[in-house]
């Protein structure tokens, strides 16, 4: 029951349904229900709201880290270096989002045009 | 049905739509741009490309759904893995519903709407939500959230014949652009100090259960990374306290 496993249109649509969809919105629905029983401000919300962050870092770094795509060729090095000191400015330059991501990119672009030692 | 309260919901519906122009939006498109590339690469036809991009919405369960059927894994498989990434959906969700909602919102209608969060919608909401009055909130998130989405529907049918011509270099910054965006907007919009002891403990942690277990590492870091972050917090305003 691959993606590939019967040759007609529909299949490869179902198969996107069930796991892509099914598989994303279901967390989206429980969380409107529990969301939904949180009062605002309280130690409950801080909690998950504080889980969220984490999860959120965790995905920042593993796209950093264990990336996918044509970001794979780039060293790792130049990828932590480049958003190290990318978020460093950020934070230095009162924290301006532009900012960070304009140093960031022209570091990682930097790094891979300049030749290595 | 033009009474003011209606018009007023049309004017922060439209606020949010004018969202689309914003910077967390400029930055997902063009991440958009990178998982057009990658998905092309992959070999998946315009229809079903442009299918996920509606119907799955958030963007790292889209790159492992493309990642499963490159594998060519079966159906239940891919729906672990994809349901597996997913579970943070759950507590972004959770946060951020009641910001939004007022006790009369209608349940089925934040049911919908949960559809259009991700990453993005999750920052630009709770960056900006807080100078939109409460009882607008629902409309005005409603007005990024869906204009957002349809407006990369488009994009990904659009480019999905020319983007393969897109050079290397090009693509893997476009690739880059998105933790580097998450990183600096979260830590900006993070208002709380348990907010941003998590952040710093989910950024070690999770290459840490990367190692140890890397089918639940996101799960992982963010349950731990939360929970430790709001003790850490609790014990801090204890101390000052005193």
């Amino acid at each position: 029951m691959s993606y590939a496993a019967f040759d007609t249109w529909w299949w490869p649509y179902l198969f996107i349904a069930i796991a892509g969809w099914l598989g994303t919105d279901i967390w989206r629905w429980l969380g409107v229900l529990v969301g939904n029983r949180l009062s605002q401000d309280s130690a409950a919300l801080t909690w998950v709201r504080a889980v969220a962050t984490a999860l959120l870092a965790a995905v920042i770094a593993k796209l950093i880290l264990y990336p996918t795509g044509e970001l794979r060729t780039v060293p790792v090095e130049v990828r932590l270096f480049a958003v190290t000191v990318g978020f460093a400015v950020f934070l230095i330059g009162g924290k301006r989002i532009w900012l960070g991501i304009a140093v960031a990119l022209t570091l990682l672009l930097a790094g891979q045009l300049l030749p290595g030692p | 049905m033009s009474t003011p309260s209606a018009q007023r919901g049309l004017h922060w519906f439209l606020k949010g739509a004018r969202g689309i122009v914003s910077l967390p939006a400029i930055i997902l498109m063009s991440a958009f741009v990178g998982f057009c590339g990658f998905a092309v690469e992959a070999g998946i036809p315009l229809g079903e490309t442009v299918f996920m991009t509606g119907m799955i919405w958030a963007l790292p369960a889209k790159v492992l759904l493309v990642g499963s059927i490159l594998a060519g894994v079966s159906l239940p498989a891919a729906f672990i893995t994809v349901a597996l990434s997913s579970i943070r959906l759950m507590p972004m969700v959770a946060a951020l519903i009641p910001e939004i909602r007022t006790e009369k919102t209608p349940t089925w209608l934040l049911l919908f709407l949960s559809h259009f969060i991700a990453i993005t919608a999750y920052v630009f909401t709770m960056e900006r939500i807080r100078d939109v009055p409460r009882e607008h909130r629902v409309a005005f998130f409603a007005g990024f959230g869906i204009t957002v989405t349809s407006a990369n529907i488009v994009l990904v049918a659009v480019i999905y014949s020319t983007v393969a011509n897109l050079p290397a270099m090009v693509a893997g910054a476009l690739f880059f652009l998105t933790p580097v965006y998450f990183l600096t907007s979260i830590w900006a919009s993070t208002r709380d100090r348990a907010g941003h002891i998590a952040m710093i403990i989910g950024l070690a942690l999770g290459p840490l259960f990367h190692q140890v277990a890397p089918e639940f590492d996101i799960l992982y870091a963010g349950v731990v990374g939360g929970t430790l972050a709001f003790f850490a917090d609790r014990l801090w305003t204890r101390r000052e306290g005193k």
